[in-house]
């Protein structure tokens, strides 16, 4: 029997939904302020807009719903999700206010596309775009790598004891800190830290190859946004490919690596636990499918001959392929030339990178590399108590910020969710072809945006099909949330419908 | 058996005649990356708006001209940059350019990037400032909501009172 919600249940998602909105709604005053130092009026309306439609919203629910309750753990996965889509809805008006949007779909798209820090684009013209609405579109990079629920309880929220459970809604089980608002604090200590040391560096880069100051550090901090949160948007329509800089890739490819990285290593980095990267599964993890994925990439472009130097197919493959695997998806070569010049085997490989993603607890999407770990230490159990005499005990331990005896329950909840990305992978692919696009496209593209990559082989343009479009925004925010708090919002409809 | 070389010749006149009129006829920039391998070390014309930075590089300078469709990565002298006057961003219209050089699909000098050696360069239309107009409908709008969210900023101080009394 299905338990129809109770309006406390209502109540408690209200409220706290609310003051998420209320947060979305204060982020986007910091674009206001870009524009009023630009001295870009109209932008600086389009936000100011955005805001108060937000805040009037947040306000509203926020009072209507109050209650002093605590969230229990289906209203907490049920405010991660219900939040993400309003931030979409929110985040989506000033950028279509610009008129850079053919349509408030598309606004909604890279809307989601940014806070799911995937970096697929529909944007038209982004050569013209304020610096205001550039920075927004990186901003909900930033917000949204570092978890929008995150940003809200450690800036907007004290000491609220059902914190925990809208962090694991938002596909972070791991704390860093005893304390989940200690936490995401420390989240964003280490994030601008990183901020300020990149947006310094990629800005003297951007300097000393001919660009003008204000340009060079407004370029750095947008790209190091976007690079660290492993989204994926550039200010330029280029992509990275603008630069014409070996030194700017090298520095990305940096930061990306650093986005990939769980936060709990960070952590460990930061208090001196340096061997602590080396003994860790998922570094290791990393490093294996990073060498695998690259090997097949590498012979994939050798078969086809797309690179006359070895230099250059290292230069090119790599970028691309530490791209995918951050789930990045910056790019220094053109969409079609992953599908005229690279051949299958390279896209294959690129494929694969970007399926299986960075670190948990990171900002990366993709089935992750701690799942990939435990998954690959259960086969070696299971090949071990076949060749060992049956009596023997087969235990399998792993090292992961400490030494953990495998369990079952730990490899079931790794297969879970490696094959609802596997699912979500192919029903993107399905409908790409149902379009009518080729199979390899299709799937390029759908395991972008699930993976929240942001790579594309030319699919992702304003004229796609609506329904595409749609598939993709869903593709997106199913894979950043780790489908378990979007699994509760459609059967918390379904019980609101059919329930008793 | 002089004839038939001649028209041989001839033909082959024409055709390479044809050819180059083609290629001297402006290329998008779709059909220079979807057909990169065709182009790929041919001299062409490509035309568009320079936007972004003008980025010197010792003798030369590096510009990105956008037609519309794609931008494309320029390797030009530093001395013909100084044409450039404008280059395109939101308050700005570039210059739009008429690129005469040497496409590449995968550049051995730029680190395999796809790239225009420039051998010259035209401008067929100047830049210019765009002017920032306000948007009465924005204002208003703006004004509208602003009225709406203090009310409802009064609304909630009033309910939240009415709880703390309670």
């Amino acid at each position: 029997m299905i338990l129809r919600p109770q309006p406390q249940d209502i109540k408690n998602i209200g409220y706290y939904s609310g003051k998420i909105i209320i947060g979305i709604g204060l982020t986007m005053l910091v674009p206001v302020v870009i524009a009023l130092l630009f001295a870009e009026i109209n932008p600086a309306l389009d936000f100011l807009i955005g805001t108060e439609i937000a805040l009037i919203i947040g306000f509203i629910l926020s009072r209507l719903c109050f209650t002093e309750k605590d969230l229990n753990w289906m209203q907490g996965m049920v405010v991660v999700s219900f939040s993400w889509l309003a931030a979409m809805l929110l985040g989506a008006i000033p950028l279509y206010l610009s008129g850079h949007w053919r349509s408030y779909l598309d606004a909604c798209f890279d809307a989601m596309s940014g806070f799911a820090t995937t970096g697929l684009t529909l944007v038209q013209d982004l050569d013209h775009l304020s610096y205001a609405h550039n920075l927004w579109r990186h901003l909900i990079m930033f917000i949204g790598g570092q978890g929008i629920v995150i940003v809200a309880l450690s800036l907007f929220m004290k000491g609220v004891s059902g914190a925990f459970k809208m962090y694991v809604g938002e596909a972070r089980d791991e704390r860093v800190l005893p304390n989940v608002i200690r936490t995401s604090r420390f989240i964003w200590l280490v994030s601008i830290i990183y901020l300020i040391a990149s947006t310094l560096a990629l800005g003297i880069v951007g300097i000393a190859n001919g660009m003008k100051p204000v340009n060079a550090f407004f370029h750095g901090a947008c790209i190091f946004m976007a690079a660290f949160d492993t989204g994926g948007f550039a200010p330029q329509s280029q992509n990275i490919l603008y630069y014409h800089s070996l030194l700017f890739e090298v520095i990305t490819i940096v930061i990306m690596i650093l986005g990939a990285i769980n936060f709990n290593l960070h952590y460990r980095i930061w208090t001196g636990d340096r061997r602590e990267i080396w003994k860790n599964i998922e570094t290791r993890t990393l490093c294996i499918t990073i060498l695998l994925t690259f090997l097949i990439t590498l012979i994939g472009l050798n078969q086809v001959g797309s690179y006359p130097r070895a230099v250059i197919m290292f230069r090119k493959g790599f970028y691309q392929l530490i791209s995918a695997h951050t789930t990045a998806g910056y790019v220094t070569i053109y969409a079609r030339q992953f599908i005229d010049d690279w051949g299958n085997l390279a896209l294959v490989g690129i494929i694969c990178a970007m399926a299986l993603g960075g670190g948990t607890c990171s900002t990366t999407g993709g089935i992750k590399m701690l799942r990939l770990g435990i998954i690959a230490k259960a086969l070696k159990q299971d090949l071990r108590r076949i060749i060992l005499p049956e009596r023997a005990i087969v235990e399998q331990r792993l090292h992961h910020l400490k030494e953990i005896f495998l369990e079952d329950k730990q490899v079931r909840a790794a297969l879970l969710i490696t094959v609802s990305y596997l699912a979500l992978y192919g029903i993107g692919a399905l409908v790409g072809m149902l379009y009518g696009y080729p199979f390899l496209e299709s799937l390029f593209e759908s395991t972008s945006a699930a993976a929240n990559v942001g790579l594309s082989c030319g699919i992702t343009t304003p004229s796609m099909p609506a329904g595409l479009k749609l598939t993709y925004i869903v593709q997106m925010w199913s894979g950043r949330l780790e489908f378990m708090s979007v699994f509760t919002l459609i059967g918390f409809f379904i019980a609101a419908i059919k329930g008793r | 058996m002089k004839r038939p070389v001649t028209c041989q010749l001839s033909a082959i006149s024409v055709m390479l005649f044809f050819c180059a009129i083609c290629y001297a006829l402006p290329l998008s920039s779709t059909e220079l990356i979807n057909k990169a391998k065709e182009y790929d070390g041919k001299s062409v014309v490509y035309t568009g708006e320079v936007i972004g930075d003008v980025m010197v590089r010792g003798d030369f300078v590096w510009v990105n001209l956008n037609d519309g469709e794609n931008a494309i990565g320029i390797w030009l002298d530093k001395e013909a940059a100084k044409e450039i006057q404008f280059t395109g961003s939101y308050r700005a219209k570039g210059d739009r350019l008429e690129v005469t050089g040497v496409f590449h699909r995968v550049c051995v000098q730029h680190g395999g990037d796809v790239d225009i050696h420039a051998q010259g360069i035209r401008k067929i239309t100047p830049g210019q400032t765009v002017e920032q107009k306000l948007n009465p409908g924005k204002r208003n709008i703006a004004f509208i909501l602003l009225g709406i969210l203090c009310l409802v900023l009064i609304f909630v101080r009033r309910q939240g009172s009415r709880i703390a009394i309670s």
